[in-house]
């Protein structure tokens, strides 16, 4: 990797019309020369972007998971389990854009000491797993309770009589303040849980990757997950439920009314008949929890689940009622996918040499298995039920803002930082209280036009994949095996380049899921254009999530801007054998729908033929 | 008269009876087991010779001549090396031998769907698998022989094949009796390449013992073994049977038979053939199918010469011509390829420590 060179961090480029954007996000997050020992430090770490879970620029706001993630990922590291030679991953933004390095122990002579305690704390865990494991299941479901039941309340003319007569001694003024705390501190607090099992899943996957490369150095990775992949993921829940409604309609002779109109004339035609009644309490049932599914990665405030519009749930179930008229099968091929999984671990076993190698095989294998129903699971509670519902709960504190002008569109409050929303509250509710004017209407309008149009430039400049220098070895497990920060990936981004600099007929992708195909494209920038499918098309897609899987039904390969080896479009291409490139970072752009391509899904190159 | 102790089908033969039909036809008899399929083919036993010996009163006179020689003798050795094989050369093969002989050669043809079938005429020795005695190469081999005639020729030429200079001087030197050291003759249909190559049953560039790699080129399977061409080359993993590398080189020459004069020439790779793939998918997953047959009948790594005929039209069909053990990972001591630890933690332990080199 002796010529992959990264600019500065302190060189990278301000783009002209954008000047002050820092203000956008806290203080620490930006790279600053003014202190010689912080610019040292800056220069010398290795700082690649965060493209996985950022493909856009930063919100103000949706910052949020980002700090929160910031600290949880690192205080597990460093401070709880104390992961021997790693400490936490260090974040700042450019241009909008989510820059991370891990950091790793300095001091050689800790690390005994560290080794120690990491066998006892991350010992623990591993072998209470399971227990452990219902035990965050709890807390997360506690706190996504106290979520929906948070009451973000609107500040009266009057306060009722009942604040006097219960004496209660509090205003809504203050319970407004309390309530968008809390709503932060839940926020904050989901995503502590949301690493509690994470560091420690992904080193015992990283490893036995590491130990099945080393053995068989021809495995492909897709080979390793599959291996160590779970069958009752939640993962394919709701989609479950959209193939057991669509059954259900069928069984009752209901079908018929499904097809046709939206969700909510769909709903009301229902109430006409009492098998139709029935469906609609299987429907309604269905939604909780599993339709809080996000239509997106969850990250971003515009990732809307199927709760917030039925009409994507419904058409997605209209692919698989079609499907069953057809007499063809819609159940997940759940037996061939443990047949196949039985098969591969059966066949690599068999071909250790050693009986010390079987030995450690079943030691990792049965370890990466324990871990991995976490690793993609946690998906679920934390970034598509707790984010959506979260999403909506700062709707209705942003609706507030709306009406006292703070701001004049509800999707307008994603534009202020968390603590400047706190800020904008105290002056809502001090003028409210006093009877005067806030300051803020003056402000923040003009402000989030302002906003607006850098974040429209910051998304047309493209980020460096890195800054800075590159170190010699990573230990940091995430960085390894989230980011796939590895010498291959390096020289994976070296040949993105060159494809995109010279040769037009080629798209680079990671390999996702193995397979040749050739068909013609079907762009489809959100999950509701998914009805536009047609049989044996390939899906080009921003990402995929869960609530894409009826997508899978029709398509005969996918290809993502973004994702790696774990994504939902590369796991779901894998049960169904159909070929995905993940990871591309550009094939919603640079591909039209109708354009002929060829997939090659092993080597993860798209070919455009036509 | 008990002929199947004359002549014995490779089907027939196995790794027990060396003695009775030679290395060859018994590791050849081996693979058939292994349901490896080698091109079709029989043993002339021992027994066989042992009998013209016998009826052309050779045996006690070939002792007799090669009586009281020793390894300096070069000029004795090599006059009575002439005088025996003449013997051998001129000696008349009885009418039940000839038949038996002559039979299985006409079964051999229709088996083969082949009038005068093309056969090789090999000697299968005895002592070939001594330890530290290998005679193999010092015996004779006759390729692209048709009809009974020829071959009863050429049979005789490898029983004589027994009395060069230079095996009866290694028997002198090696202290082996000759009367205990016979021979026994294979006869095999020849195969008629379309394409051949050479496989192993791990990635020799890797050492990845999950992969088969193939090497292939047209014609004979020469050009690949000589490495007088880059061949195709594809790898299959050997869990899921999927082809999981494919390079199509550009192959410039390759060796076939001229089917005027039945001799091999080494011709220019027409322009369309040149980079066109030499084997086709299913075909690649056929040979794939037998390296793991074979590497599982001799439970390590193999190196397998193969080869492909188009006879029928609609089908081709694959052969296992030669294998032999895999030499430079197979000889590389079985280690763990990760040291043994008791727990899974500590190996998580030690992977964390050694963190990822990315430079």
């Amino acid at each position: 990797m002796a010529d992959l060179k990264f600019p500065s961090p302190h060189e990278a480029e301000i783009i002209p019309g954008t000047e002050g954007w820092e203000r956008m996000y806290p203080y620490h997050y930006y790279f600053s020369t003014d202190n010689p020992e912080r610019k040292k430090y800056e220069e010398s770490m290795f700082w690649f972007y965060d493209g996985l879970h950022y493909p856009e620029p930063m919100y103000p706001f949706d910052l949020i998971w980002d700090e929160a993630w910031f600290l949880a990922l690192s205080q597990y590291n460093s401070r709880i389990f104390i992961v021997p030679p790693a400490m936490g991953i260090d974040h700042r933004i450019h241009n909008g854009y989510i820059y991370i390095t891990p950091v790793p122990v300095t001091d050689v002579e800790t690390i005994p000491k560290r080794v120690e305690l990491f066998m006892k704390r991350a010992g623990y865990y591993y072998q209470n797993w399971d227990k452990l494991h219902d035990n965050w299941e709890e807390k997360m479901r506690g706190i996504i309770k106290e979520l929906a039941d948070l009451e973000i309340p609107v500040l009266p003319e009057m306060e009722e009589e009942a604040v006097v007569t219960e004496g209660k001694g509090i205003s809504t003024g203050y319970t407004l303040l309390n309530a968008y705390d809390r709503l932060i501190d839940l926020g904050i607090l989901a995503w502590q849980y949301h690493f509690e099992f994470l560091n420690l899943g992904y080193a015992a996957y990283v490893f036995f990757v590491d130990f099945c490369t080393k053995a068989f150095p021809d495995i492909p990775l897709q080979k390793i997950t599959q291996m160590v992949g779970g069958i009752d993921v939640i993962i394919y829940r709701p989609d479950e439920e959209l193939k057991k409604l669509a059954k259900l309609s069928i069984d009752l002779g209901v079908d018929e009314i499904a097809m046709h109109g939206d969700a909510a004339t769909v709903l009301a035609a229902m109430e006409g008949s009492d098998n139709g009644k029935k469906w609609a309490q299987a429907f309604s049932a269905a939604r909780e929890p599993w339709f809080h599914v996000s239509t997106g990665t969850g990250w971003y405030h515009h990732d809307r689940s199927w709760n917030d519009d039925l009409d994507i749930p419904v058409s997605a179930m209209r692919i698989y009622i079609e499907k069953l008229r057809q007499g063809k099968n819609i159940d997940r091929p759940t037996a061939q996918v443990i047949a196949e999984r039985d098969k591969l671990t059966e066949g690599y076993r068999a071909l250790l040499r050693t009986d010390e190698d079987k030995g450690t095989f079943e030691q990792m294998l049965a370890t990466a298995r324990t871990v991995f129903p976490y690793v993609e699971n946690h998906l679920f509670y934390v970034e598509h039920w707790f984010h959506s519902l979260f999403w909506n709960k700062m709707r209705e504190v942003s609706r507030i803002m709306v009406e006292h002008g703070f701001i004049e569109d509800v999707e307008d409050v994603w534009y202020l930082k968390r603590a400047e929303i706190k800020d904008a509250l105290w002056d809502l509710v001090t003028a409210w209280a006093t009877g005067s004017k806030a300051r803020g209407p003056l402000i923040w309008p003009k402000e989030v036009v302002w906003r607006k149009q850098t974040m429209e430039k910051f998304r047309k400049w493209t980020p460096p994949d890195a800054m800075g220098q590159v170190p010699e070895t990573i230990t940091e497990p995430f960085t390894i095996v989230l980011w796939g920060i590895t010498s291959e990936s390096m020289s994976h981004w070296a040949k993105l380049k060159t494809v995109a600099e010279g040769d037009l007929t080629k798209i680079i992708g990671f390999p996702g899921s193995p397979g040749i195909v050739e068909g013609t494209v079907r762009v489809c920038r959100t999950v509701k254009e998914i009805n536009e499918l047609k049989d044996g098309e390939i899906l080009v897609a921003p990402t995929t999530s869960p609530s894409w899987a009826p997508a899978f039904q029709k398509i005969k390969a996918a290809i993502t801007d973004v994702g790696g080896v774990m994504c939902h479009a590369a796991i779901v291409c894998r049960e169904y054998g159909l070929p995905a490139i993940v990871g591309t970072g550009s094939a919603t752009s640079r591909l039209q729908t109708g354009q002929k391509v060829r997939v090659d899904g092993a080597k993860g190159e798209v070919e455009i033929i036509s | 008269m008990d002929t199947s102790r004359y002549v014995i089908p490779f089907e027939m033969c196995d790794l027990s009876m060396v003695n009775q039909v030679g290395g060859k036809c018994a590791s050849l008899g081996e693979l058939l087991r292994a349901q490896i399929p080698v091109p079709p083919g029989y043993a002339v036993t021992t027994e066989s010779y042992e009998l013209f010996m016998k009826e052309n009163g050779l045996t006690d006179r070939v002792l007799d001549r090669l009586k009281g020689l020793d390894d300096s003798m070069v000029e004795e050795t090599s006059r009575a090396s002439a005088d025996i094989r003449g013997w051998i050369e001129s000696g008349t093969i009885s009418e039940f031998l000839e038949d038996l002989i002559a039979d299985n050669y006409r079964i051999l043809a229709r088996r083969t769907r082949c009038p005068a079938v093309p056969v090789a005429v090999r000697s299968s020795a005895t002592a070939e698998d001594l330890p530290g005695a290998s005679f193999a190469g010092q015996q004779d081999t006759y390729l692209w022989v048709r009809g009974v005639d020829d071959l009863l020729d050429r049979v005789r030429k490898c029983w004589s094949s027994l009395f060069t200079p230079r095996a009866i001087s290694y028997r002198i030197r090696m202290g082996f009796d000759h009367s205990m050291v016979l021979i026994s003759v294979a006869v095999q249909k020849m195969v008629r390449s379309f394409a051949a190559g050479v496989m192993f049953t791990l990635n020799p560039s890797t050492g990845d013992p999950a992969t088969v790699v193939i090497d292939s080129n047209w014609g004979y399977g020469e050009s690949v073994v000589s490495g007088e061409v880059t061949p195709d080359q594809f790898l299959v993993n050997k869990i899921t049977m999927e082809v999981t590398k494919k390079t199509i080189s550009d192959k410039q020459i390759y060796y076939t038979t001229d089917p005027e004069t039945d001799e091999v020439k080494k011709l220019e790779v027409h322009d369309e053939r040149r980079t066109s793939q030499s084997l086709l998918d299913v075909e690649i997953l056929e040979l794939a199918e037998m390296a793991k047959r074979i590497e599982k009948h001799y439970g390590k790594p193999m190196d397998i010469e193969w080869a492909t005929e188009k006879s029928l039209p609609y089908k081709g069909e694959i052969f296992i011509v030669q294998s032999r053990p895999e030499t430079v990972w197979s000889q590389k001591k079985t280690e763990p390829v990760v040291e043994p630890r008791k727990s899974a933690i500590e190996h998580i332990v030690a992977g964390l420590m050694m963190g990822k080199k990315i430079k």
